[in-house]
């Protein structure tokens, strides 16, 4: 690891202002899960490193706009035994998979969202784009974890938030924050500025390594998630895992679905781990709506949500883990998702 | 209570052993580096509490006992845990957030060593499994159920069984399997580490 600074604020004001200096070349610590081995294995290198655990006004679930805000430092276990687990399940069911207490202990929702791409090119100083001599080291290379969808472009690796996906699609927001210098009248002034974002615009798709994942500008951060109110949606997410350990998904998808008398009369689809950001179905739940989810449906549903996959020369086999994914995410959404399966 | 690290009980009978030499060995590269990293260390920034990036000195609360030492921002909880306060019971496998041969308590939250930096945990209570007496009911369940082999990833385990069962009563064998997913035993040994752990969350987590 490369030394850099550390800072430990306590206050947001304070925290912004550590993390706009040095020309925002900052790092974010919280849970450190990710961060850490970023570090270690010299991928990224910032001039300080901003330990945010101690701002208080960063922790918590509260009610917020109709619906609940989840602070950045809140970590997963908190969410877990929180009373909302049981109104939104779908990132329960996330955190029921990452089958480590360690990392629900610290780990936190919004340092998921952050998550850079597990990509074995980029964790070893390949760039985002992994181009060797003008080619693409993974087009050609071993592409059995890539993408399938939104991979025609340069970037082919996959997203590698595990919450993004249900967060998506329960139409989640998130309050960027970042600092302002403005000068008036030859006084310098500090200011926050603050920006409440639909999760789904957060995710981008790099088209040169020195674009990031995500909007995210140096400096700025995550604060709050905010979750629109439950009231009767349901929702799942089913994650296909390799192992029964901590590996990364190949493949996930979540729902979200309003039933009226067992029919649906809103849904909102969204696969994890399938393209270079989460991956919304349009299509699949536009044509969900009007129907009733059986077995069959939900199996549409799912090659509907995968039509448009272009694997690589490797990673075919995850087209069907894909739509397999979405079918029971709706099964266990509604009820019909036995242990059997 | 017997401390596992009290020097004065003889660790096999020849009176010398792997350990007490590397710890020697050790100890003379310490003070090398003590005495060139003094010119390097500059006063903090008062105002906004930023540690500049050389060696300086933290206060680290471990097993209830405060220690003195000298570390750089980078270094993390485990090296320092090993290499600085010669608490080897944690251990450096994977480095990597995957194995758990690392874990200990952090104010009582199950955590890896290899995640969090030394400086993150001034102010804080870490636990190592120094701290576990030869009798405690997780040491003497891996004894019964003899859930070790080899042994690296032993104390990795039982920290996180510790802490597992604590919070746990009552949990089920997949719920025991699963929450025990973030270590990993390279000679499979899960089998009494499971049976281990479901005697303790049988028997109220204590």
């Amino acid at each position: 690891m490369r030394s850099f600074e550390y800072a430990r604020p306590e206050t947001e004001a304070e925290a912004l202002e550590l993390l706009s200096e040095h020309g925002g070349n900052t790092a974010v610590l919280a849970g450190g899960t990710d961060l850490m081995n970023l570090l270690k294995r010299d991928v990224i290198q910032p001039a300080r490193v901003v330990d945010i655990k101690s701002v208080s006004s960063w922790r918590g679930i509260k009610p917020h706009d109709g619906g609940v805000m989840i602070g950045a430092n809140t970590t997963l276990d908190e969410i877990n035994e929180h009373a909302i687990a049981a109104d939104y399940r779908s990132l329960i069911d996330v955190i029921d998979g990452i089958r480590a207490i360690q990392i629900t202990a610290n780990g936190t929702l919004a340092g998921d969202l952050c998550q850079l791409p597990h990509c074995w090119y980029f964790r070893n100083g390949y760039g985002l784009l992994a181009m060797k001599d003008g080619e693409s080291l993974v087009a050609t290379g071993d592409n059995r974890y890539h993408a399938i969808l939104g991979n025609s472009g340069p970037a082919k690796f996959v997203s590698a938030s595990r919450f993004a996906p249900p967060a998506i699609a329960w139409n989640a927001k998130v309050r960027l924050v970042t600092q302002t210098r403005s000068v008036s009248e030859g006084v310098e002034a500090m200011s926050v500025k603050e920006e409440w974002l639909p999760l789904e615009y957060f995710f981008l798709t790099p088209k040169t390594n020195s674009q990031g994942v995500t909007v995210l500008k140096p400096g700025q951060l995550i604060t709050h998630l905010w979750l629109p109110a439950a009231s009767d949606t349901r929702s799942a997410t089913y994650e296909v895992l390799e192992l029964n350990g901590l590996d990364q998904p190949q493949a996930s998808a979540a729902c979200c679905l309003g039933l009226d008398g067992g029919i649906v009369r809103q849904a909102k689809i969204v696969l994890g781990h399938v393209a270079p950001t989460p991956w919304i179905a349009h299509e699949a739940a536009k044509w969900l709506v009007g129907q009733q989810i059986t077995s069959d449906i939900a199996e549409t549903a799912g090659r509907m949500a995968l039509a448009k996959a272009t694997p690589l020369s490797h990673n075919d086999y995850k087209v069907q883990m894909a739509q397999t994914a979405v079918k029971r995410a709706l099964l266990k959404a509604t009820n019909q998702l036995h242990e059997t399966l | 209570m017997r401390d596992l690290r009290d020097e004065s009980i003889p660790q096999n009978g020849s009176g010398f052993n792997r350990r007490d030499f590397l710890r020697g060995s050790g100890a003379a590269v310490a003070v090398t580096a003590l005495a060139t990293s003094e010119q390097g260390a500059v006063a903090q920034d008062a105002k906004k509490s930023v540690r500049t990036a050389e060696p300086q000195d933290i206060t680290l609360n471990v097993n209830g006992k405060d220690h003195k030492v000298k570390v750089e921002n980078r270094v993390t909880l485990l090296d320092t845990l090993r290499d600085d306060l010669n608490h080897t019971g944690c251990k450096d496998v994977c480095d990597t957030t995957n194995c758990g041969a690392c874990t200990v308590l952090i104010d009582g939250k199950v955590t890896y060593a290899c995640t969090r930096l030394a400086v993150e945990c001034v102010g804080k209570k870490i636990t190592t499994v120094e701290s576990l007496a030869a009798n405690d009911p997780v040491i003497a369940g891996f004894v019964k159920h003899d859930a070790m082999q080899c042994g690296f990833c032993t104390p990795g385990f039982v920290m996180a069984t510790k802490a597992f069962c604590d919070k746990n009563p009552g949990a089920t064998l997949d719920q025991v399997r699963k929450g025990l997913g973030g270590n990993i035993c390279r000679c499979g040994t899960y089998a009494g580490i499971a049976a281990c752990a479901m005697e303790l969350v049988t028997k109220g987590g204590k």
